[in-house]
């Protein structure tokens, strides 16, 4: 458990943030709110992604031209890639979940999911 | 041919190129939406029975993007089990475009996402690349949740936003498996993890990847208790989005589990984990019973309709489960049949629901009373997708059935061959509940509220074109013709059964 902690602590975080953001998701009656939670759901996992990514001495995944190869030690790039490619996923379904709440808000005026649902059984 | 591997990045591109052109035509007028979409969708259809026609007859087409090795890069590939998805999902686009000439959602934007969601499916079915599969993923939800929210009442933007949250959780759930995967083996192709998977130093990292994919795809083909956000989404949805989503949407996500399992993880390498099979098996057959009884006390056809996706996409998450324990051959071919099947018959109850909510003014079971007298043609065709739901033979839904069935029986799965008999019992509750309405209830016997019927602003009669009878009623003829074609469908199936079941 110590050793976990000491050597692996990025894997404990990323995972406390999952659930964190999984928990905010679920729990908060607030819409905005439960956005965020998603978001941080996602972001937990992009550094997931870069957490694995890391050597010991590695540099940045650049290579000069007249290194031998084996004699740089670089960070796989792979995670990097995937992460910045998630990163933009992610800004898009943020930006479609906040103008769908925006109109939700427009039609209904509240943001709250137990005041909604009162509202819409009225109609 | 030689430019045929050109064929599957067009696929893709094409759309989503074409997906811009509505938006910048809209700046001169309005009406071009619907005209780049038919084109674009026909020429999909055209381009993917070229490839399905060399895919069938030379074997599976690759292509390799930028050049770059599939160690790291991104390779496109169809073969025999892609292509009928692919065939499918470019069928059902230019089909679903004939309602909504008339029937709306107007509007060069609508056309704009409706084309980033036939090129986010057609990604889904050809990609060879599991984390290109997330972003296709993607691209299609962001599509889906703009179509559903362009329907006129403020549900919609609820429904939406509801499948947003969830589907994204869903997505999110899979990207976390990738993760696993790309620790225990470094790389993303699917034919590099196929051999990269059994020979991994870490099998628990593996193991954990299998199972949030099995989280991520069980929520994202609406399987009980993770369904929550399909029938409000069908429901809210525009009546000419709903036959789009409904057919395709799940079943891509559908078809990716299918993938995943047999050429990414191996048949051999999942039976060896314990309770994997029992896992997937009780997914579907639990999904199976929670759907049709959901559906069985609905009151809206439409919602009903989505309830028995739920049931349905069971179906293929049991035959799934069935592959898995029992390496059954005959269990997958009923799968993939069934998916296809599915996606058409529920592609035409969808349309002819539209057509009967704009013609007639019905939205509920009762209110569908007489409906048979009144509009003959729609009410019959809706009758025979009804029946080949069902599975009565010889329709589609029939062939699926009795393969995954007798997939089951020779795994000697007795449960899982009971769970398909008795759901078919139990669609029969909710079908036959329609047709008794449709056939036997005559409109007088009900306090029938004909001012519900729409009424045209301009005074005059709402027109029905011929085109969207005639798509409905063609779906139907489809549905009872492609039963036969079941045996044809195994066999163009057989190359790639060889190969991930050698």
């Amino acid at each position: 458990m110590i050793e976990l902690l000491t050597s692996h602590y990025t894997y404990v975080l990323v995972f406390v943030l999952l659930g964190l953001g999984i928990y905010m998701t679920i729990a908060s009656e607030n819409l905005v709110k439960k956005l965020i939670g998603v978001s941080l759901f996602q972001t937990a996992i992009f550094l997931f992604f870069i957490s694995m990514a890391y050597i010991e001495g590695g540099s940045a995944p650049i290579v000069p031209h007249e290194a031998n190869p084996g004699e740089l030690m670089v960070a796989s790039p792979l995670p990097q890639v995937i992460v910045l490619t998630a990163i933009v996923v992610g800004i898009a379904l943020t930006a479609v979940g906040l103008a769908l709440v925006i109109r939700i808000y427009a039609e209904y005026g509240t943001l709250r999911e137990d005041t909604l649902r009162e509202v819409r059984a009225d109609e | 041919m030689s430019n045929v591997d050109l064929i599957p990045p067009l696929l893709i591109a094409a759309p989503l190129l074409a997906a811009t052109l509505p938006i910048i035509l809209g700046l001169w007028t309005d009406r071009t939406g619907w005209s780049v979409a038919a084109i674009t969708t026909t020429g999909l259809f055209a381009a993917a029975a070229t490839l399905a026609s060399v895919v069938y007859t030379d074997g599976q087409v690759t292509h390799t993007l930028g050049g770059y090795p599939r160690e790291y890069g991104i390779e496109l590939v169809a073969d025999e089990f892609s292509m009928l998805i692919a065939l499918l999902v470019t069928a059902v686009a230019t089909g679903v475009l004939v309602y909504t000439r008339q029937g709306g959602p107007r509007g060069n934007t609508f056309y704009t996402a409706y084309l980033l969601l036939t090129g986010g499916l057609l990604g889904i079915t050809l990609t060879g690349d599991v984390f290109n599969l997330f972003v296709f993923l993607e691209i299609t939800s962001i599509a889906t949740y703009a179509l559903v929210a362009s329907g006129d009442g403020p549900e919609s933007a609820v429904a939406a936003l509801k499948y947003l949250i969830i589907g994204t959780m869903a997505a999110s759930m899979y990207l976390i498996g990738v993760a696993f995967l790309l620790m225990a083996t470094g790389t993303l192709n699917m034919i590099e993890l196929a051999t990269a998977i059994p020979a991994a130093e870490r099998p628990t990292l593996i193991r954990t990847g299998f199972g949030f994919i099995v989280v991520g795809f069980a929520t994202k083909v609406a399987q009980w208790p993770l369904h929550t956000w399909q029938p409000s989404a069908y429901q809210q949805a525009p009546d000419g989005v709903t036959p789009l989503i409904a057919a395709l949407v799940s079943t891509a996500s559908a078809y990716a589990f299918g993938r995943l399992i047999v050429t990414v993880f191996g048949v051999d390498y999942l039976t060896a984990i314990p309770n994997a099979a029992a896992i997937v098996l009780t997914i579907g057959c639990v999904s199976v019973f929670a759907g049709t009884v959901l559906a069985v006390i609905q009151t809206e056809v439409k919602r009903m309709l989505a309830y028995s996706s739920v049931s349905q996409f069971g179906l293929v998450i049991a035959a799934y489960g069935v592959v898995i324990a029992g390496s059954s051959e005959t269990a997958f071919i009923g799968a993939a049949i069934h998916l296809i099947g599915h996606g058409l018959v529920k592609a035409g109850l969808f349309l002819g629901v539209a057509l009967v909510a704009r013609s007639y003014g019905a939205r509920t079971v009762d209110e569908y009373a007489g409906l048979a007298k009144a509009r003959p043609v729609v009410a019959g065709s809706i009758a025979v997708l009804l029946l080949v739901l069902v599975g009565v033979p010889p329709g589609v839904g029939f062939v699926g059935k009795w393969y995954i069935a007798l997939g089951a029986v020779q795994s000697q799965l007795w449960p899982v061959a009971a769970v398909i008999f008795l759901s078919t019992m139990l669609t029969l509750a909710y079908a036959a509940r329609l047709l008794e309405k449709m056939y036997f209830t005559p409109p007088a016997a009900l306090d029938w509220p004909r001012t519900r019927e729409p009424v045209a602003t301009d005074g005059g009669d709402i027109d029905v074109s011929v085109g969207m009878l005639a798509i409905v009623v063609v779906a139907a003829l489809g549905a009872v013709a492609l039963g036969f074609a079941g045996g044809t469908i195994a066999e163009l199936l057989e190359p790639f059964l060889m190969e991930v079941f050698n």
